[in-house]
């Protein structure tokens, strides 16, 4: 599947605050791995988008979401089940 | 190659920064239990302030007289699962006292209140369905939710508003919800706006089940929750709970107005495959739930004993949680001053729960009281001293 590109530049805007200044976000960045994100912000993320995007993200997809691609992914994927 | 040990290596750090600050504690051993406020911890005496035994029934009298008869006639333990050998005429018989306390159709015993929340989680829902959930609820709640098939959603920590707008897209899926809230939430011992979830989930045709562990024996004039302080008792589908509190033991049940609860049963896995409670459980839980009935002062000295732990902790500048209940928590953004505050309140002879983020709300650290009504006037003067010595 394609990524959605505002969707992803959406996303990465939201990831910039709750990361470190000059820390590169792309979308094959890590979330926990490269971006150190622990599990408060990425609630804070999850939200965020959800607020952006007028979706709920369910927890049941968080476990296969590693980097940002994969996030954008699914909620790409969210979109077209609605 | 990793070992399987390396990704405990955050845990490792966070272990040594608390052995430097707060060496006690990994430590913290109960030696001597001397009553339901009081035990021994190296050799010194010291008031629990963090014990949830909110009504001090572990150590009633007529519980405890009820629990060792009840071992000596029916043994130490059932050693078999409800399904099995496992359930005596005293499970049954709570399992109606508990029913009719809460004026509900069906109770279910469990042997936690853990086992409780993913037995109900994990088998009333199921894959198609929605589970809406507060976000600070309790890690048994969460647990459930992921041991079913259920779709799991956070609505923001008692935000109605929040709640309405998942429930409101949920609606042309046409499926089954389930919104869970708790009756006191256990970290800052705030309520759920439960009338306002109650409307929201008729609203939107949904179920609700409230968790009540911190609230039974607590809130309302008979002791049964939030829900009959906030006069919604008939709203809520499920009530979920713990005997590990307010009655003094260990377990769990969910009552319901639903006849149908009696299936879950057969499908619960954590009910099937537990070994049920022992009989001097049963028998000191059935004793205290009579009492929850017949001595509402416990509850008034409980109400009054927490009104003066938190009245003194906001004068002096704690950083308290947003309501006055008896869960009396202190709020720290640094680590490491909760830690020296919480090791010299131990020196001062006091006992709180030093909790840390992700377990707390907004990633804060947590100096955690649980106030009991049978705190005495000397000991609730000895925590407040505690506390006042530590601000310096």
């Amino acid at each position: 599947m394609q990524l959605n590109k505002k969707i992803t530049k959406e996303v990465i805007e939201i990831l910039r605050p709750l990361v470190p200044d000059g820390q590169p976000v792309d979308i094959e960045t890590d979330l926990v791995a490269d971006l150190g994100l622990d599990s408060l912000k990425v609630m804070k993320l999850v939200e965020t988008v959800e607020d952006n995007f007028d979706i709920s993200i369910p927890l049941n997809i968080l476990p296969d979401v590693r980097t940002v691609s994969d996030f954008v992914l699914a909620i790409q994927k969210l979109f077209e089940d609605e | 190659m990793m070992t399987i040990f390396e990704k405990f290596q955050p845990l490792a750090e966070t272990r040594q920064q608390l052995q430097k600050n707060a060496s006690n504690f990994f430590n913290v051993v109960m030696e001597e239990i001397i009553s339901g406020t009081e035990a021994t911890f190296n050799g010194r005496r010291m008031i629990l302030a963090g014990s949830n035994n909110y009504l001090g029934l572990s150590f009633d009298s007529d519980c405890i007289e009820a629990a060792c008869r009840a071992a000596r006639r029916e043994g130490t333990g059932t050693t078999g699962s409800r399904m099995a050998n496992g359930t005596f005429s005293g499970h049954v018989a709570l399992e109606q006292e508990l029913a009719d306390y809460f004026g509900r159709r069906r109770a279910i015993v469990f042997s936690t209140g853990y086992i409780a929340n993913l037995a109900i989680l994990s088998t009333v829902v199921g894959p198609g369905e929605v589970i809406l959930l507060d976000a600070d609820c309790h890690a048994s709640i969460y647990d459930g939710c992921r041991l079913g098939g259920a779709e799991i959603i956070r609505f923001r920590h008692n935000d109605v508003e929040d709640l309405e707008k998942r429930l409101r897209r949920l609606e042309k899926r046409k499926t089954n919800v389930l919104v869970v809230a708790e009756g006191l939430y256990s970290m800052l011992g705030d309520r759920a706006p439960l009338a306002d979830i109650v409307a929201a989930k008729q609203k939107y045709g949904a179920y609700l089940m409230v968790d009540e562990a911190h609230s039974l024996g607590v809130l309302g004039d008979n002791g049964r929750g939030l829900a009959e302080e906030a006069g919604v008792e008939d709203g809520v589908d499920f009530v979920v709970g713990t005997f590990s509190k307010s009655l003094g033991a260990i377990g769990g049940f969910c009552v319901s107005k639903h006849l149908e609860l009696d299936l879950v049963r057969y499908a619960s896995r954590p009910y099937v495959f537990t070994a049920s409670s022992s009989p001097s459980i049963i028998a000191s839980t059935r004793q205290a739930l009579r009492i929850l009935s017949t001595r509402p002062e416990l509850r008034r000295q409980l109400w009054e004993n927490a009104n003066w732990l938190y009245q003194h902790l906001r004068d002096l500048d704690f950083n308290l949680g947003p309501e006055l209940s008896p869960i009396v928590a202190a709020r720290f953004e640094n680590k490491e001053d909760a830690f020296k505050l919480w090791s010299n309140l131990l020196e001062g002879g006091v006992y709180v729960n030093l909790v840390l983020p992700p377990a707390t709300p907004d990633g804060h650290t947590l100096l955690r009281c649980s106030v009991s009504a049978a705190h005495t006037r000397e000991q609730m003067e000895h925590i407040c001293k505690a506390f006042t010595d530590v601000k310096g």
